[in-house]
């Protein structure tokens, strides 16, 4: 459905977006995850046709952005960042301008206005008032009341909830989780467990570069398939060093903390492999105590940080 | 067509949702009727045209208020963004917001006609250069209007458009003022007064409705309408 191949944006001397590619199918919700300022909104403003791109192409539904850009636009819902709306229109009017502009018909114009008013939990009260008068949560809705007024094929979301509180971010996930079973989507955030929830694919960028892309399943076991055993041992320190450098499949491991007789390690595996059984036999054998053990698998948030906090 | 009335309407439309409307109406009745019948009865003829000629100088200061939030608040608000991708056409845009600003100053300059009504009441005067007074003046506020405009989309700061719409609108009218043309040698004040903007106003107003003077703010218009959709396209030039 979207194709973006090699492209590239600069504004002056920095490079926005660098060389990247990347598709998305029908019916795809993905997430485009990176830190501010990684070019996420640039990509997304080339995909809108809000400018073209230096180098490269992007084609939505087999349209080329920059010579089709008519063609694209009436196919897409579009909430750009920060969620720009004129704040002295009222909502009602607001949307029958845009209905007017997305060709929908004039006799379906009040009740489309209405079901998207709905979907978006926009009530009677909320569409009484000038945009201006709404609190951020409800700008947003009806920011996305705007994009898809229309019933777009396609829908780019640029940080959608940024500035919402929990029970509206909740709201809002959940109403693009079930917009995206029929739709393309493509969600902007450098929020991750918003991704995570919303999303089937995810491509990390950084620095305008793409450094990494999959399921979230898939991120995660790509980076890296090491565990780390938190343990916390009862007895001399210095033999529990000795044993613990002898034990084979450990990668490496840190004394984290040492409260009288007890010591508190951080250990972590070779690739797929569960060191709490040797740990535990190793622990009888020497007639030690355990007082604690947990293992914990590297979270998606892991590889996020490590991907695009890592020095070049 | 129908984007360009949609485009229209909203714009027209915001003029009247804030008090902007209101405040610049009143501002220009009061205005212009204070200066008009301050020598009104000093003079005692029944005629417009101390009204006509005040009105460029008057129009420096009242269109560019028209026309400077026109570009420079969506690109401040970044309503920009979301109205450039929307399936409209640059020119659709353009053309409606010089629609929505052209109705609205023409409204506001209609609102004058108590003062040609003021004078039937009075006295006898001549139909010709009232109605002429009035469709120059429509024309020269349009041509104004398109370069406020255009002008607006140069920049995000409404206060600098406004101000440099000014100084756009003054150095066109002035050029073709006699102060400056007796400073310039023969063949290029001909020239000059042709180009400027109040030379073909002075002569619809006196009631001779004249195609060259038409055309040449037709002409203006269009050709500032167009440096408009142009500068609005750059963002996409490659």
């Amino acid at each position: 459905m979207i194709t973006v191949t090699n492209l590239t944006k600069r504004f002056g001397p920095t490079v926005a977006v660098d060389n990247i590619s990347f598709e998305v199918h029908r019916g795809e919700i993905l997430g485009f995850l990176g830190p501010n300022g990684a070019g996420k909104s640039t990509t997304m403003r080339i995909l809108t046709c809000y400018m073209p791109p230096d180098e490269g192409k992007a084609t939505l539904a087999g349209l080329d952005t920059f010579e089709d850009s008519l063609k694209i636009r009436e196919k897409i819902g579009y909430l750009p960042e920060n969620t720009p709306l004129y704040n002295d229109m009222g909502v009602v009017d607001y949307l029958k301008f845009i209905a007017e502009v997305r060709r929908i018909p004039h006799s379906k114009r009040k009740t489309r206005i209405k079901e998207v008013a709905q979907q978006c939990g926009l009530g009677k009260e909320e569409l009484a008032k000038d945009i201006g008068q709404l609190s951020k949560g409800y700008r947003q809705r009806v920011g996305l009341a705007q994009a898809l007024i229309h019933n777009p094929d396609i829908l780019i979301l640029d940080e959608p909830t940024v500035g919402l509180d929990p029970n509206q971010i909740i709201e809002i996930r959940r109403l693009i989780k079930d917009i995206g079973e029929e739709k393309t989507i493509i969600l902007c955030s450098h929020i991750l467990p918003e991704v995570q929830a919303t999303c089937k694919r995810i491509i990390i960028i950084k620095e305008g570069k793409i450094v990494g892309s999959g399921t979230p399943e898939e991120l995660a076991a790509q980076a890296q398939g090491e565990e780390i055993v938190y343990i916390t041992i009862q007895g001399p320190q210095e033999q529990i060093q000795q044993q613990l450098d002898k034990l084979e499949n450990t990668q490496e491991y840190h004394l984290l903390s040492s409260e009288n007789t007890s010591h508190r390690f951080e250990i972590i595996s070779k690739k797929g492999i569960d060191l709490r059984k040797d740990l535990f036999q190793l622990v009888v054998d020497n007639q030690w105590s355990l007082t604690e053990m947990q293992k914990t698998q590297i979270t998606l948030e892991d590889v996020f940080k490590q991907l695009t906090t890592e020095e070049n | 067509m129908n984007n360009v009335y949609a485009v229209f309407k909203k714009e027209f439309r915001s003029y009247f949702n804030s008090p902007i409307a209101y405040i610049f109406i009143t501002a220009f009745l009061v205005f212009s009727g204070w200066l008009f019948f301050r020598g009104f009865f000093l003079i005692g003829q029944a005629t417009m045209r101390p009204f006509f000629s005040i009105l460029p100088w008057e129009f420096l200061f009242f269109v560019p208020a028209v026309t400077m939030r026109l570009w420079a608040e969506e690109k401040k608000m970044g309503t920009m963004e979301l109205l450039m991708t929307l399936p409209l056409k640059d020119g659709e845009i353009v053309i409606g917001k010089f629609l929505a600003a052209f109705l609205f100053l023409a409204i506001t300059v209609l609102l004058t006609f108590t003062f040609p009504l003021t004078l039937y009441y009075l006295g006898k005067p001549d139909i010709g250069p009232i109605l002429g007074g009035y469709i120059g003046a429509l024309l020269m506020g349009a041509a104004y209007l398109s370069i406020g405009l255009f002008i607006s989309g140069l920049t995000e700061n409404q206060i600098v458009a406004f101000i440099l719409s000014v100084f756009a609108c003054f150095g066109l009218f002035i050029i073709g003022e006699p102060i400056v043309l007796t400073a310039l040698p023969g063949w290029l004040a001909g020239f000059f007064s042709f180009l400027g903007l109040g030379a073909h106003f002075q002569s619809i107003g006196r009631g001779v409705i004249d195609s060259r003077d038409i055309i040449y703010y037709l002409s203006v218009i269009i050709f500032f309408l167009f440096l408009n959709t142009r500068f609005v396209e750059s963002r996409k030039w490659r």
